[in-house]
């Protein structure tokens, strides 16, 4: 499910790992959403990215030690999902 | 593509979940059956001990997959089954119903129980151990303000739970047995941090503290604790969290080779070329330290649960990985990357009154373990260096201006 683009419509309230999870898109997500692993990875559609609240300082260290890290790189842990990022564009980040 | 048509799953947590996910996404679409002795459909333990103890974390959010998805992937799941027996000659799992199950392939992923304290009392009303939901759904009920928790083991589970019951309005005490709090995962100086932060939030913590007893009162309720020195501490709720006992009486019974543990190979299968074992269960070489090991993580049951799946498909393992272990207790976030057993030596990376920093372990000058305490940065640097036979110059290590990656 890596690479290919994904839309998430829904699940307002919940973090966008969550509903990636829920979708059934593959995110590994191991440490369940404590900011930890980085294994919910997600490069967001850069159109959709100013409109998501800035990452915290350790969501952004923990980007910026990332192989695989771009401009557009967040984790999808901490996104919370609200009716205005319905049919968010993102693509799931390969495995570190 | 292996010829399997019927794989076995026995246990219902992490390992169980990530094998079932990885045998369907990898295309097997043989026959696949989950048993599972709980309840509730897969499940996150961690935050058991925390979020979903403090009330801040709704029931259907701990479920690692919804149930459509056990059935979108024909999946065949067995709720509150136990197995009773494993019939190696007929390849069949028998439950306590009486039901057999065949399997061409079978997965152990049974996990581990809490280690029970065989003292007077210990069965007493308002005791508890925290392993599953219905542990939290009872101890959750107790946690009412102003109440005395006494917590015995200063371990992770103890002192996770003794966090979210000072935010809760309780009185907290922990007995630990050791002269230190989480003895047998981190050197001193991490213990010394924890342990005045627990005292500076109130809670009474007692090292080389050796429970006795508990003491109940006419209605067969907890009322105190005593220790061999003769102290006693007056409890209305106990908890005990003094480690965990693998689930290997299946694999013992069936006469699969375990030692605490049922050993496993790199591609998670048992002595039984057939079984395989994942998880808290399993007992696996490490490649890290050499020796044998069972790990306790949710990293763990990750790894081995793909693997097991991996190699029942006839598919290489994943790279060996270095295990990592986490520990929340009040805003400070415990990430240990590696495993530090024979460490030689340890260098502080930051100062603890900033409330971010690490501790790097050697052994023979190569970084073996680190644990970072609220430190993103360090956690994933370590996640590549650790382990990797690297040799840090050792006051770069301890310059924090310094990334980790340039202290070799």
């Amino acid at each position: 499910m890596q690479g290919n683009e994904h839309r998430v419509d829904g699940l307002a309230g919940r973090k966008l790992m969550e509903a990636l999870r829920e979708f059934d898109f593959g995110v590994a997500a191991i440490c369940g959403g404590m900011c930890s692993c980085a294994t919910c990875h997600v490069y967001i559609d850069p159109e959709w990215l100013s409109r998501l609240q800035p990452a915290e300082p350790a969501e952004r260290d923990l980007l910026a030690e990332l192989r695989h890290a771009r401009p557009n790189s967040r984790l999808s842990c901490q996104i919370d999902l609200t009716d205005a990022l319905n049919d968010l564009a993102l693509t799931i980040a390969p495995e570190e | 593509m292996s010829t399997l048509r019927q794989i076995v799953i026995v246990g219902g947590g992490q390992a169980a979940a990530q094998a079932v996910d990885t045998l369907r996404r990898r295309g097997y679409d043989g026959g696949l059956t989950l048993l599972s002795d709980e309840p509730h459909l897969p499940y996150q333990r961690p935050p058991l001990s925390k979020k979903f103890l403090a009330g801040s974390f709704e029931r259907d959010r701990l479920l690692i997959r919804h149930a459509g998805f056990y059935s979108e992937h024909r999946i065949d799941v067995r709720l509150g089954y136990r197995v009773v027996q494993i019939d190696r000659d007929q390849m069949q799992v028998s439950g306590a119903d009486g039901s057999k199950y065949d399997y061409d392939a079978l997965l152990l992923a049974t996990g581990s129980r809490p280690r029970r304290l065989s003292i007077e009392g210990a069965d007493l009303q308002g005791v508890h151990y925290l392993r599953t939901i219905a542990d939290v759904d009872r101890l959750g009920r107790e946690l009412v303000p102003g109440r005395r928790i006494v917590i015995v083991g200063g371990g992770y589970i103890g002192l996770e739970v003794a966090a979210t019951c000072r935010e809760r309005g309780l009185e907290v005490t922990v007995l630990e047995m050791s002269d230190r709090l989480m003895n047998r995962v981190v050197c001193p100086e991490i213990s010394s941090f924890y342990e005045e932060e627990h005292a500076r939030r109130g809670v009474d913590i007692v090292c080389r503290a050796s429970v006795q007893g508990i003491h109940g009162d006419e209605h067969g309720r907890v009322r105190s604790i005593i220790c061999s020195d003769g102290n006693q501490y007056i409890a209305d709720i106990v908890l005990i969290g003094v480690g965990a006992l693998p689930n290997d009486d299946l694999a013992v019974a069936a006469g699969l080779d375990c030692a605490n543990g049922i050993m496993v190979d790199a591609h998670c299968r048992t002595s039984d070329p057939r079984i395989y074992a994942a998880g808290d269960c399993a007992l696996h070489r490490s490649h890290q330290c050499g020796g044998s090991v069972r790990l306790e993580s949710v990293d763990n049951a990750f790894e081995q649960g793909t693997n097991a799946a991996l190699a029942m498909l006839g598919e290489s393992p994943r790279m060996p990985a270095i295990p990592w272990f986490w520990s929340d207790q009040y805003d400070l976030k415990l990430i240990i990357v590696g495993l530090s057993t024979g460490y030689d030596r340890t260098v502080l990376r930051g100062r603890p009154f900033d409330r971010s920093f690490s501790v790097c372990y050697l052994r023979d000058g190569e970084l073996i373990a680190m644990d970072t305490i609220n430190n993103a940065k360090d956690q994933m640097a370590a996640r590549k260096l650790v382990g990797q036979r690297n040799r840090p110059i050792l006051d770069r290590l301890a310059d924090t201006s310094r990334p980790l990656r340039d202290c070799f």
